[in-house]
């Protein structure tokens, strides 16, 4: 009885994982070896590797993701960690996470609205006697978008990490005599650690596609896999070399989830 | 096991009133009835009035769903499922529908409309002897300024936009086809060209606009230009004339060299089942008085003559929409072609926008 009940159990989560993972996953490796006039073929994945435009836009990818989340860390740790000190942290995390609820694409506009010759931020540089500068269309303001959008989906798991520490790890700290410093860069560091990795693999991989901030703020001059994908689902509509890139992006992100998972413990480090 | 039944039955009941509410929304909007029409349009493309009016004079009523690209309308009425009886593709995308076999070819007994039509609108290389389509607007592809900052006589030409004391001025459509179509245009080739060095030089010709290049937008061109974003940007007229309602300091150019001439088109896509709606609704349209009012209500140029003809005078001689006849003559359809050169234009674009 027990073992027929857990395998129901099992049902809807397996119908899940067929229908929403494994499914579109399949689908998207098996249309990748569809050239334009539907015949099976390796030729998108030899076309990609062989382009110095793929290439060079993989690379592009790469390095804005890398630059959004090292800043989405840079920003989130002090701030998770002040959150935590905090009486009632829970409503301050919620503040945190409240502008996930709203749509990105609202928010993208509302940077431009921010940002524009005639916004606020030009209107406070006019103030204090700079004047208008070109904002928008910008990699720095693209960075800049990106990372705000991305900052709660790090906050949140460093936030946890950072719940779950025992504090009495902290207490024997210092009753050792570890200077603050010394507590945080020994003790709570790597005993967070885990969430900033959690953090790192929820940035990362979204980032390395964000097609509609590259166009609505970045001006497409940051161009990323995310503009190619677009570009061959609606216009040239070779959903062949589109899934290829997708399966690129799916690689990456496998590679991703083992350079930031959890390695064996090397001889009696405490996890 | 309790909890098991209980999901198992919540999930059921989701499954069923979903199935439920979408039969209602189908049935309300009656695209499965008797005396309707199921228009699929571009967002704001027909004056609703004139539904009103057709309903009126003809008994259907007419459903409209939109679309915002031709390719989305074409993947959904490809997939089937939909009753659309009439659909609004651009000229390009008709030759495309036509060749993938989704189009019905239009009954000409039945239709009673087309000597108001100009003679220069019809039989385009898109659709010879309009067998399958019926102009709906045309248009063409220019540059738009804003004279707070530029002056009428400093853009009159493709050429002029690569001159150095616009750096970082232009906005351009986020279109492979229509960017590197000026470039081409610019060169004094063909906008239809295959030729890949020919697509090559276009490609090299935009990198020295790159600097130029404020931005490579989309839809969201119009609010940047009418907000004073951008002194300068490459659009459609239909995008142009939006703008221009918005902001009195922006004007449209159609080079006189040349640039694309644009058509949308009716169609009767396969999946039609109303056909004398489909007829009454387009002896409606052709009508002088209904298109001259759906122009006025639109902004885009009527391929219709008599209702030219009916539109006021300053909307009728206004050369930013209704270009002199020589620059018409100067104007190129694209021709649709092959996804494989459609790819190699595409990937010429794709190297000037990481270039830029």
């Amino acid at each position: 009885m027990t073992n027929r009940k857990t395998w129901l159990y099992f049902i809807p989560y397996g119908l899940w994982l067929a229908l929403f993972v494994i499914a579109p996953v399949g689908l998207i490796i098996y249309q990748s070896f569809f050239d334009l006039g539907h015949h099976f073929t390796v030729a998108n994945y030899g076309t990609y590797f062989q382009s110095a435009t793929y290439l060079k836009m993989t690379l592009n990818s790469v390095w804005y993701a890398f630059l959004i989340t090292l800043f989405t860390v840079l920003i989130s740790y002090p701030t998770a960690y002040f959150l935590h000190q905090l009486k009632h942290r829970q409503f301050w995390l919620l503040l945190v996470i409240l502008p996930t609820w709203i749509n990105i694409l609202l928010k993208a506009y509302a940077f431009i609205g921010i940002f524009s010759q005639a916004g606020l931020a030009n209107q406070f540089l006019t103030f204090i006697g700079i004047g208008p500068q070109q904002i928008l269309f910008t990699n720095a303001s693209f960075i800049f978008v990106a990372t705000y959008i991305q900052i709660p989906f790090m906050i949140l798991p460093i936030f946890n990490a950072l719940d779950d520490l025992n504090p009495a790890f902290i207490n024997a700290s210092k009753d050792l005599g570890a200077s603050a410093w010394q507590t945080f860069h020994r003790v709570i560091f790597p005993l967070t650690l885990p969430g900033v990795k959690a953090g790192v693999q929820a940035v990362f991989i979204p980032s390395l596609s964000l097609f509609m901030l590259t166009r609505l703020i970045g001006g497409n001059k940051v161009i990323t896999l995310g503009t190619a994908i677009e570009e061959h689902f609606l216009t040239t509509m070779n959903w062949g070399m589109g899934s290829t890139i997708g399966v690129v992006l799916i690689v990456a992100m496998i590679i991703v989830m083992t350079l930031t998972g959890d390695q064996k413990p090397k001889g009696g480090t405490p996890r | 096991m309790k909890r098991l039944v209980t999901m198992v039955v919540a999930l059921l009941a989701i499954c069923g009133l979903l199935g439920y509410t979408s039969n209602r929304l189908e049935r309300s909007s009656g695209s499965t009835g008797d005396k309707v029409l199921n228009l699929y349009n571009w967002g704001d493309y027909i004056d609703p009035s004139l539904l009103t009016k057709f309903q009126k004079e003809t008994g259907y009523h007419v459903n409209v769903e939109t679309f915002d690209n031709n390719e989305a309308m074409y993947t959904k009425i490809n997939q089937g499922g939909t009753h659309y009886d009439l659909a609004v593709p651009s000229e390009y995308m008709v030759a495309k529908m036509k060749r993938a076999h989704l189009l019905k070819p239009l009954d000409q007994s039945r239709l009673t409309g087309w000597q108001n039509y100009d003679s220069q609108f019809l039989n385009q290389s898109f659709d010879r002897g309009n067998r399958y389509s019926m102009p709906y607007f045309w248009g063409t592809l220019g540059i738009i300024y804003n004279d707070k900052f530029v002056k009428a006589s400093q853009v009159q030409h493709w050429q002029d936009l690569w001159s150095p004391k616009f750096r970082d001025k232009i906005m351009l459509i986020d279109s492979a086809r229509d960017i590197m179509g000026m470039s081409l245009v610019t060169l004094h080739k063909s906008m239809n060209t295959t030729d890949p060095a020919t697509l090559l030089a276009a490609e090299h010709k935009l990198n020295q606009l790159a600097p130029n290049v404020k931005a490579i937008v989309a839809d969201e061109i119009k609010m940047y230009m009418t907000q004073n974003e951008a002194p300068l940007a490459v659009d459609w007229s239909g995008e142009a004339a939006e703008m221009l309602a918005n902001n009195k300091h922006l004007h449209y150019v159609v080079p006189s060299e040349g640039s694309n001439l644009w058509f949308d088109n009716l169609v009767i896509p396969k999946t039609a089942q109303h056909t004398n709606a489909i007829y009454a609704f387009l002896n409606f349209m052709s009508q002088p008085k209904n298109a001259a009012q759906n122009a006025e209500y639109i902004g885009y140029a009527t391929p219709n003559r008599k209702a030219k003809a009916l539109l006021p005078k300053s909307v009728r001689d206004d050369r930013q929409f209704y270009p002199t006849q020589a620059t018409i003559d100067h104007l190129q359809v694209y021709r649709d072609l092959s996804p494989a050169k459609v790819e190699l234009y595409n990937d010429r674009y794709l190297e000037f926008k990481m270039h830029h």
